[in-house]
């Protein structure tokens, strides 16, 4: 929390320590019929404090393994993960994640919900409802305090999930496709409001996404992984302008230039992926 | 219901507001011809009963008769029973269901969330519960009176049984069944793995443990009753034992009407548990009441 701003800038990979490191990561799962299934194999990237990193590839090409093994959440199969430069054991108290599907409590209300964190941090009750209203207030869900998730459409219960998230303060930030399930208005909305989040926070940021365009209006840096096991095919810099918007930075020239340079990458991955669906079928 | 309530709002528009106000006519049309028949068919029942035991088609000395029934329960309730007043009856049935539900449920949350939360346990008891449960546990009946004697430790110990089983399997399925981004979400905001099981798997699993309530305590119920009939000095299961060996077929069938009375009662007292307890959850689309 205490960088300086000067971490914005977008060539960041040339600062010394990385808020994430992956070197020659593979991660293999033993499938129920007891064979090995390898989801990612030797990735190697790095994130650098307070940068904005877009991971984009074909389905079933080992995204959400990547951020498990970032969050704690599993270990790898071979290979170094690093946080902060510290190897990751367990779950680390600085990781926030936000989940592709709905994963906040439904049996609590928005309130208890962005309360949870703080809560389970074993911080005082009381301070922990006034900052979940301060940050209830900042995701624009005043006056929805009292309901429970299930009578919020998808994108309140997105807000509820990005607050929860924030209320921790996380110093790095792990995004699973937060934005897949919501139609498009609300996700342009969305990824406005998390830029603004972001830039009064100075997280670092691994955003998953199979949304090349969301990748990036969002990011620093997109890293294309190959169809599974996903190994890192290329890593671009996005030098577009700060701050941005996303509903307008689209028709940029330079947006257009980089989204043609990167799909050209990725299309190949997406279609072998689509060719192994088609064979299985 | 909400729909038609919304469109009640824009009454100001004349070709809806006279269709909703036909809508809402012929939902009450509706609830008039479903209560009548529902009258008319408890009618037929007991008034064919009355009648076919009057006439002599059936016996009533062996299949009772409605007036016959009615008759004893105003003795039982202004005169008492062989046993005592009536209400002391329904005291100690009650109680003796009420206590073996209460620490069957204990029990069966305790051990369904303790064994799906621990594989490797389950995976070691596993067919021990399976076997167990497998057995009709009513023939514990006399195991318990020999062992436990006839007062009402008997009768809470098969209640006990009975319970722990339904609310176990249902515990288990539960802590199984939590969704596991949600224990993912809550273990990276910071939950301890007591918190995990206190605030996030028990609360979720709790939609399965409460719909095991409403069958578990009938067969609380179920458990006293056998047990008193097995041998007992007080309670409804001796009242039926008492009215069956001295062929008092209306004995039977007041009992039968006593517990059903209790039974509805305590399913009334579960359901409005359940609302409270469940509050979180979306209310069921449609307006369908049995």
């Amino acid at each position: 929390m205490t960088m300086d701003s000067s971490t914005l800038t977008h060539n960041v990979s040339s600062l010394g320590a990385s808020a994430i490191e992956l070197r020659n990561v593979t991660k293999r799962f033993l499938t129920p019929s007891g064979q090995v299934y390898t989801a990612i194999r030797d990735i190697t990237f790095s994130v650098a404090p307070g940068e904005f990193c877009a991971v984009v590839g074909p389905t079933g090409c080992g995204k959400s393994t990547t951020l498990g093994l970032i969050a704690g959440l599993e270990r790898p199969s071979e290979g170094s993960v690093q946080v902060m430069g510290k190897p990751v054991q367990g779950i680390d108290p600085r990781i926030g994640y936000v989940f592709q599907t709905d994963a906040v409590l439904p049996w609590r209300n928005v309130l208890r919900n962005v309360a949870t964190g703080p809560l389970f941090r074993s911080q005082p009750k009381a301070e922990s409802l006034k900052r979940a209203h301060e940050w209830i207030a900042r995701v624009g869900l005043t006056g929805f305090e009292d309901r429970y998730p299930h009578q919020l459409s998808g994108g309140m219960r997105k807000r509820v999930a990005l607050a929860q998230t924030f209320i921790n303060e996380p110093q790095i930030l792990l995004m699973d496709e937060p934005f897949s399930a919501l139609d498009v208005q609300t996700r342009t909305l969305m990824e406005d409001e998390l830029l603004q989040l972001w830039s009064s926070h100075l997280a670092s940021v691994v955003f998953v996404t199979h949304d090349l365009e969301e990748a990036i209006s969002l990011a620093d840096r997109v890293c294309v992984l190959t169809a599974g096991p996903g190994t890192v095919k290329g890593i671009y810099s996005i030098d577009l302008p700060r701050p941005r918007k996303v509903e307008e930075i689209r028709f940029d020239p330079r947006f257009v230039q980089l989204y043609q340079q990167i799909w050209e990458d990725l299309r190949e991955e997406v279609m072998i992926s689509y060719e192994r669906t088609k064979q299985r079928v | 219901m909400s729909a038609l309530s919304n469109e009640s709002d824009n009454i100001g528009i004349a070709p809806e507001s006279t269709g909703v106000s036909a809508a809402i006519a012929a939902r009450r049309r509706r609830r008039i011809v479903v209560n009548s028949l529902r009258i008319l068919l408890l009618v037929v029942i007991i008034g064919g009963w009355q009648l076919f035991t009057s006439v002599g088609i059936i016996d009533p000395f062996f299949w009772g008769q409605p007036s016959g029934i009615w008759k004893q329960l105003v003795t039982w309730v202004t005169q008492g029973t062989a046993q005592g007043p009536l209400w002391e009856q329904i005291a100690v049935t009650l109680e003796e269901a009420v206590l073996g539900f209460v620490i069957g449920v204990v029990l069966g949350i305790t051990f369904g969330v303790v064994l799906g939360r621990n594989r490797f346990l389950a995976d070691v008891l596993g067919p021990y519960i399976k076997a167990l449960n497998s057995i009709p546990r009513v023939t514990l009946a006399p195991l318990f009176a020999i062992g436990l004697g006839l007062g009402s430790q008997s009768k809470v110990a098969l209640a006990i049984v009975l319970v722990f089983f339904i609310v176990f399997f249902n515990a288990f399925q539960g802590v199984r069944e939590v969704d596991r981004n949600l224990l993912a979400n809550a273990r990276i905001l910071g939950a301890s793995q007591r918190q995990l099981t206190t605030q996030v798997i028990i609360p979720s699993a709790l939609t399965w443990i409460i719909a095991s309530l409403h069958t578990s305590f009938s067969f609380a119920l179920v458990g006293a009753v056998v047990g008193e009939y097995v041998g007992a000095i007080q309670g409804i299961g001796l009242m039926i034992q008492t009215a069956g060996s001295n062929f008092n077929a209306n004995g039977v069938f007041a009992a039968m009407f006593i517990l059903a009375v209790v039974a509805l009662l305590s399913e009334a007292l579960i359901t409005a548990l359940e609302n409270r307890l469940l509050r979180w959850r979306p209310t069921p689309v449609g307006d369908v009441t049995i």
